[in-house]
Parts: C-alpha cells; structure tokens; sequence
C-alpha cells in the first residue's frame, strides 16, 4: 500500500476501527496520548463484509492495530493497550 | 431524446487537458473498509486515475452509470476508474453492494471536490444540497488532465465511448 500517506517520523501502524465503537475510541484515546498516528482503515457493522481485517488478524473483530515495523497484529483493545502502554508508553 | 430544452448549466472554469488537477484527500470506499486516501498517491499508484462525478446515490443516472461502466468492464488500474458522490461512506459502502461495483468511490458529502474542480450542482428544489456536475476527468501519474468532460446541460450522461477511447 501507499507510503505516501504515512507520516515521515514515527511508526507505521494501522488500525482497524467501526464508526462509533467505544473499544475502537479508546485505541485511539491511547494512540493520541502517545502522540502516535495511525492510517484508519474503517470497516462497515456487518461482520461478512470484513474481509480485511480477517485476513490481516484472523478475527473479523475491531479493532485491531497492526505495528508494521514491528511485525505485531493484534485484535481486542485491552490487548492493544496493554501494548501501546509497554512498547511506546513512559516506562518503555 | 426529449423534445425540450434540457436546463443549462453556467459556464465552468474546470481543469482542461494539460492543466494539473487539483489534489484532494477524502475517505475512498472499498469492498473492504474505507480510508483517506489522496487522489495525487492514488493516481501514482495506479498509473493514472478516471475521475467520474455522479449524481446522487440510488437515482436513476447513478445506477444506470455504474451498470454502464460495470458492462464496459472499464479499468480498475491504468487508469483507475474511481467515482466521487456526496454520500456518506456506509451509503456508499451499501450502494456498491447492490451494484456490486467493482470501483471505490470516494465520500465528500460537503461537496469540496466538486467545488475545486468548478463542477457544483446546486440541486434545485432540495435546499441545502448540493452535488458534483456531472464530469469525467482523465489524469496521469502527476495528476495532469488527459481528457475532460463536463455536462453543460442537466442531466446529461459522459460520453461514454469517448472516455473509453482516452483511456486508452
């Protein structure tokens, strides 16, 4: 895909999020304090039509961030943060 | 035909061939998930893009397009046909279900794109909307217009074998 529409500085992450999921905003919460940017990708409500992001997790479930660089996939938000805080958060 | 006069449109300073298209990011639908996507990064990508403004989703000139260009079997890359409407992204994600397009349509309900390219319809009778000319524009790699089209009359359908014929 497109490198054109990442930002020069910092990791290259994508996330996987739903229109108004709480779970999704919370993800986003996280990434915004660590001054993070992701590309949102935006997926429709009926779980048929995530092709995507099942190919890319293995779950047709959002949200999921994946860390490029760091080769990490990961769906479920407590899972997700839990990783933010380690990998990039203060005591990281 | 119809035997009246259709209404005009006014005069449109829209980009020509040999001027560069302006560039814009909005969120481009797929099958799969939509995200913003910017048309110059598009047009590099892809080798080109045929940019197709269309009237609103689910009327007749919207369906009959599209099932038009799905018969045609126009081109998905070099160029890219993409469309640009004002509907919001699950609109569009619904629409393209039911045509099953094969094209990603990018979501500009303010009508911006179509206000940087000269092409704003101001639908009469629906205050407060507003929607794209109908227009075709043919761009390269560096967004440079090969081909342009713009109906000076409403409703009035692209030229479809002429579009064709400069995407080749």
């Amino acid at each position: 895909m497109s490198d054109e529409d990442t930002p020069a500085d910092g990791p290259e992450l994508t996330l996987y999020r739903l229109h108004g999921c709480p779970y999704c905003e919370r993800v986003v919460r996280r990434l915004d304090r660590y001054g993070l940017s992701a590309r949102s990708r935006f997926v429709a409500g009926e779980h048929s039509t995530r092709d995507a992001v099942a190919r890319e997790a293995g779950t047709r479930s959002v949200p999921v961030l994946i860390d490029h660089d760091r080769g990490v996939t990961m769906p479920e938000s407590g899972r997700i943060v839990e990783y933010l805080d380690r990998t990039y958060g203060e005591g990281a | 035909m119809v035997d009246f006069e259709l209404v005009a449109f006014p005069p449109s300073d829209h980009p020509e061939p040999g001027d560069r298209a302006p560039d814009f990011t909005r969120p481009l639908v797929t099958d799969e998930y939509w995200e913003d996507r910017t048309l110059s990064a598009l047009a590099a990508e892809s080798g080109g893009v045929c940019l197709l403004f269309y009237p609103l989703n689910w009327g007749g000139k919207s369906r009959y397009w599209w099932g038009e260009i799905q018969d045609r079997g126009w081109p998905v890359e070099e160029p890219a046909v993409v469309g640009v409407g004002i509907s919001q992204p699950f609109d569009h994600r619904r629409f393209a279900d039911f045509l099953d397009l094969s094209y990603p349509l990018y979501s500009d309900p303010g009508n911006d794109v179509a206000r940087a390219y000269d092409i704003v319809h101001d639908l009469d009778g629906m205050e407060g909307i507003e929607e794209p000319r109908p227009a075709v524009f043919v761009v390269d790699e560096e967004l440079l217009v090969e081909y342009a089209w713009v109906a000076e009359e409403w409703p009035q359908s692209p030229p479809f074998d002429e579009v064709e014929a400069a995407m080749e």
